[in-house]
């Protein structure tokens, strides 16, 4: 039987720097925003990119630094663990507006004392009219604007507040060459620079604001060395001291000069991620192949016996620990959103090297040990799987998946090099991809991806096709033809594509509008200084200095609409159960279970209309009379309301599902899905690059589901769409080899922005070896068939609880017990007590 | 063509048979196992089960030909997984007709095959399946013939019987045994099974599979009474007690499938 490899006892450190991390809600920080408003109020003379970098040299040189407690691997944005700063050159209306609830709020709180908030009054004024979000706004097309705002069809709004951030820099030169080196070729360019070059300006301003940028870096490391010192000096306890001297010779060397050794690494590499993250407010600053550019400072440390498989994995823990030190506070809407302050600093380990040889290493190992040893959402651990990946670190894996932390996510070599080649990467450079964010391939330290774009809501479009492209009483869409009186399954299917299509060009409206205003008023000389060919083409990221310039917004809905379209077809054009007309009644009117909230208030703004429309005159009492109809204070007649309740049944219990293995519906999910992505692909992006597709919602599915209405897959208004690109949570119901089978139809190398596929087991199905082996299995069977990624809740017993409560929620969940399956849901509550006790023992 | 009478068809099975499996439920046992976990198989006449307060058909009659894509279907992952096909019952013995056109198709496909079984039918039935069988599970679950009949209605001489031709035919065959408290979770029961196991030429491994309650909500479902009602399950130590007991056989032991 094999072993699990690189099982390493984890240091009695670890969990203390857990405990003081967890130890108080996350506080919000005015240090930051105080000082970028004093510099910028001292550079209104300059050239944006020159004030960026002078206002990042003055936030470095200014910020207040702390060391905290048993840390070996330091550097914190804020005094208070997991606090963030704020970044007010973007947006900050919506947190003066939150001042008072911020830290009440159910979805990721955060303490913000009387005196920041006062601090912060202070500067907020200077913004007024300045951020990038007031100029992303004025750019947009006015429709555009309307449509994500007041209509929510897409919400772009991720970088029309904040940084982008969704970027992997080059952590291998700045370990390799320092701040110094890149500072000579920056210095280099700036010589060569002839003065008669048209882009003299441009070049010669940028290359200044890169220098001044990496000097900034270098002054505050020497300003943690000063303080590590400090702190030596005060310490009582030998042992730390000569930590704390440790850790003061490290900073005065790195990151401004090469990485010696592999402690020297981690820290220059914790500066360089950690900093990335105090010049921008853009999460998703992925730190990419990890294990890779890492390897080379681990193998000759052990080659020369200078450090042990347990001090290495200890330094790697204290990263770990680290990368959860860094928080966000994002609007009260986005935090629902991204529930569970996510940072989604993905790291990855394993797959590929540039030749297409296999690259896994000790540290491949040791990350997901890491993983082991500090169960907390950061980072994001990801795994490459390719036809060579060795099994005993699949095993290494699977046994993580195990625990139940979520991770790590697996990803698919084999599907996703030939897909972002199709992008117009090299062979080279598409072999060493990492994942940025949640799912978003990209090659790491050249490319301006803009992954995360937008989430665009397919039910939306479909819901315009029954309106005619009104919505909230507005003609926001084509005015397609009147569903009542269409002839033909194809004639409906058609309108969908128009709205949808429409849409599509006012996100790209959108995220162009937003992308320029990022260029002219945040370009980033700091994050830019690490992409390549920034420093050769002298321009930022955020003016298209990268080699790879993407756009990626990302659809959901596949599966709803498949299924909707579907009972469409059936229900209506084949069998002629349904008219058009009592289809169209039975969304209205949620199926005959009442509509509420934003629903009746957009069904009411149609009828309005619809009234204007025939010249009948609207005062408030009208509007109130529509609205008590609506929201079925007047009653629905009984009748209507048990036929639209049939018209559910008949979609619930009669129509096909997609996610069940039947190979035409499948095939007709993946057309739904290319009327999405080989629509984006057709658009370029302001900084010279195309858009591509990714399918998936992070945690969107919930919060965009509660403002879509009911959609003719039966879905009842305002409920969760369908995550990722699987099937509506409940339909699938032939188990997960025949849901892999559904979801490798869809054609996934088209969303080359990525595509997430989530799966449910009970931890049963992982025990033992032979567990794990065939869990390991199906993963490589569904990716041999094309599937993208894949990653896996394994049900703990709080799920089994909750399933208990809210069965509805669990229809498909599979509990495997001894030899047995069953649906858990379709069990007496004795025997799933019975289950649950087990789940406890680790049966 | 011949039809089969099955009840279900279970995909991602991992606990019968190596690798990922697609189950085979074939309608209809010669036998009356007082625990039996799927009392819906046992009877071969198509049945109505509540569920859930919902009535629903079990058993349905199928050709060779209706289910091969659904066995098919899972295809990339008994590659990967090296697993394939189970016939379960039931007993699928008791149609074997069926089940050698089945075996057949499936070993035409290049699938790996195997069934659980009690073998109590006429060795010419089994005679006639197992040269598309690679692997027998077989449950012998007493040595004593009256406590074996009482318990599941019927002798175990012609089990014992089979099990030894089965052996000598060289294909590959385990012994599983049910551990059920009251019938034979003792040290003398469980020896006296691994013991013969062991004499059985070619068997390297006999399972214990702990008794467990999941099918009791099937049988009030069926409108049938429950026998072994308030029987607890074995405890995890009574379970590593008896697997101690099954080693001293010599043969390769473990608790589950």
């Amino acid at each position: 039987m094999e072993k699990i490899k690189f099982v390493i006892e984890k240091s009695a450190r670890i969990p203390k720097l857990i405990d003081a991390l967890y130890a108080k809600m996350p506080e919000i920080e005015s240090a930051r925003g105080i000082l970028v408003t004093e510099s910028y109020r001292q550079t209104e003379h300059l050239p944006i990119i020159l004030r960026r970098s002078a206002a990042f040299r003055h936030i470095l040189e200014n910020i207040p630094i702390v060391i905290r407690d048993g840390e070996l691997v330091v550097g914190s944005a804020t005094i208070a663990p997991r606090g963030c700063q704020v970044f007010p050159e973007y947006s900050y209306e919506w947190l003066e507006a939150e001042f008072d609830t911020v830290a009440k709020r159910a979805a990721d709180p955060f303490y913000i004392s009387e005196k920041t908030k006062a601090d912060l009054r202070a500067v907020y004024p200077y913004w007024k009219g300045k951020t990038c979000s007031d100029l992303a706004r004025s750019n947009m097309a006015p429709e555009a604007y309307a449509a994500f705002t007041v209509h929510g069809m897409f919400t772009p709004g991720n970088y029309f507040y904040n940084g982008i951030g969704h970027v992997n820099v080059n952590y291998k030169k700045v370990l390799e060459v320092g701040y110094r080196g890149i500072i000579a070729e920056a210095q280099a360019q700036l010589d060569a620079l002839k003065p008669y070059c048209p882009e003299y300006v441009q070049r010669h301003n940028f290359l200044k604001a890169v220098i001044e940028s990496c000097e900034a870096v270098i002054t505050y490391a020497r300003r943690y060395s000063v303080l590590a010192r400090d702190m030596a000096k005060r310490e009582k306890d030998p042992v730390r001291r000569e930590e704390l001297e440790q850790i003061s010779n490290i900073c005065a060397r790195v990151p401004e000069y090469p990485a010696q050794n592999f402690r020297e690494a981690c820290q220059s590499f914790w500066f360089v991620q950690l900093l990335l993250q105090i010049e921008s407010s853009g999460h998703s600053i992925s730190p990419g192949r990890f294990d890779q550019y890492m390897y080379p400072y681990y193998k000759k440390d052990r080659d020369e016996g200078k450090i042990t498989v347990e001090q290495a994995q200890e330094l790697i823990d204290c990263i770990w620990v680290k990368l959860n030190d860094i928080n966000k506070c994002r609007d009260a809407a986005s935090a629902d959103g991204f529930a569970g302050y996510g940072m989604f600093q993905n790291l990855i380990v394993g797959g590929q090297n540039v030749y297409g040889m296999d690259a896994t290493n000790d540290l491949s190992f040791m990350c997901i040990e890491a993983s082991m040893h500090v169960p907390l959402p950061q980072p994001s651990l990801s795994i490459r799987v390719w036809n060579g990946s060795p099994n005993d670190l699949m095993i290494k894996a699977a046994a993580l998946t195990r625990t139940g932390i979520g991770l790590p996510a697996y990803y698919n070599d084999e599907i996703i090099i030939p897909a972002i080649m199709a992008r117009g990467l090299t062979l080279e450079d598409a072999r060493d991809y990492c994942i940025i964010g949640c799912v978003e391939p990209q090659k790491g330290a050249k490319t301006d991806g803009w992954h995360d774009a937008a989430f665009f809501n397919m039910c939306r479009p479909m819901e315009l096709v029954f309106s005619r492209g009104v919505d909230r009483g507005v003609q926001i869409g084509p005015r397609t033809k009147d569903v009542t009186e269409m002839s033909s399954f194809e004639e409906f299917y058609d309108a969908y594509k128009e709205q949808q299509s429409y849409f599509i060009q006012l996100l790209v409206n959108a995220n162009n509008a937003i992308d320029a205003a990022h260029a002219v008023r945040c370009p980033l000389p700091f994050e830019s200084c690490m992409v390549d060919d920034c420093i050769g083409r002298g321009k930022s990221l955020q003016e298209g200095g990268a080699i790879y310039n993407f756009t990626g917004p990302q659809g959901f809905g596949i599966a709803n609409n498949a299924d909707g379209l579907l009972a469409v077809r059936q229900l209506v054009f084949e069998q002629k159960k349904v008219t058009m007309a009592e289809f169209k009644e039975a969304l209205e009117n949620n199926f005959g279970y009442g509509l509420t909230g934003s629903g009746a208030e957009r069904v009411t703004g149609e009828i309005v209309s619809s009234l204007k429309e025939r010249g009948v005159k609207v005062d408030e009492n009208v509007v109130r009379i529509v609205y008590g109809e609506v929201t079925g204070a007047g009653g629905l007649d009984p009748k209507k309301k048990a036929r639209y309740r049939e018209i559910k049944r008949l979609i619930d219990e009669t129509c096909p599902k997609y996610g069940n293995d039947i190979y035409e519906v499948d095939m007709f999910a993946r057309d739904v899905g290319n009327t999405y992505t080989k629509e984006v692909e057709k658009y370029k992006n302001v900084r010279g690059g195309t858009f591509q597709a990714g399918l998936y919602p992070v945690s969107a599915n919930v919060p965009l589901g509660g403002q879509t209405g009911a959609t003719p897959d039966g879905r009842l208004a305002y409920t969760p769409i369908a995550d990722g690109i699987g099937p509506v949570s409940g339909r699938d119901v032939k188990g997960p080899t025949a849901t892999a089978n559904s979801v490798a139809k869809l054609e996934q190398s088209v969303a080359s922005n990525g595509t997430l596929l989530n799966q449910k087991f009970h931890p049963s199905a992982l025990a033992g070896m032979e567990g794990l082996t065939k869990f390991v299995a199906l993963i490589r069977s569904y990716f041999d068939q094309k599937g993208m990624h894949m990653q896996f809740n394994v049900v703990t017993r709080e799920t089994l609880l909750d399933a208990q409560k809210h069965p509805e929620k669990y229809k498909t969940l599979v509990v495997r017990v001894a030899g047995y399956s069953a649906l858990f849901t379709t069990l007496s509550k004795g025997l799933q007590d019975d289950i649950i006790a087990r789940t406890q023992q680790g049966f | 063509m011949v039809t089969g009478r099955i009840f279900n068809i279970q995909r991602f099975s991992i606990h019968d048979g190596p690798g990922i499996r697609t189950i085979v439920f074939f309608k209809g046992c010669y036998m009356r196992c007082a625990w039996c976990c799927n009392p819906e198989s046992q009877r071969y006449e198509i049945e109505t089960l509540l569920e859930n307060g919902k009535e629903k058909t079990v058993g349905r009659d199928v050709t060779v030909e209706e289910i091969m894509p659904e066995i098919m279907a899972d295809v990339p992952f008994y590659r990967r997984s090296g697993g394939g096909v189970t016939l379960s019952g039931g007993e699928f013995l008791a149609q074997y007709e069926f089940a050698r056109e089945l075996l057949s198709a499936c070993k035409d496909e290049g699938l790996h095959t195997a069934v659980e079984s009690t073998a109590n039918a006429p060795y010419e039935h089994i005679a006639a399946v197992l040269p598309f069988i690679d692997l027998y599970l077989l449950d012998i679950k007493h040595m004593n013939g009256e406590k074996h009949k009482k318990f599941t209605g019927a002798d175990n001489s012609r089990i014992l019987e089979n099990a030894k031709k089965i052996a000598r035919s060289g294909t590959e065959l385990i012994i599983r045994t049910p551990v059920i408290p009251g019938f034979n979770d003792t040290y003398q029961e469980i020896r006296d099974i691994s013991r013969f196991a062991a004499s059985l030429p070619g068997v390297k491994e006999h399972h214990l599979l702990p008794y467990h309650r999941l099918g009791q909500d099937k049988y009030t479902g069926l409108g049938r009474d429950y026998a072994l009602d308030g029987v607890q399950p074995p405890t995890a130590e009574r379970m590593n007690y008896l697997l101690s007991v099954a080693e001293e056989s010599g043969l390769k032991c473990r608790i589950g499938g």
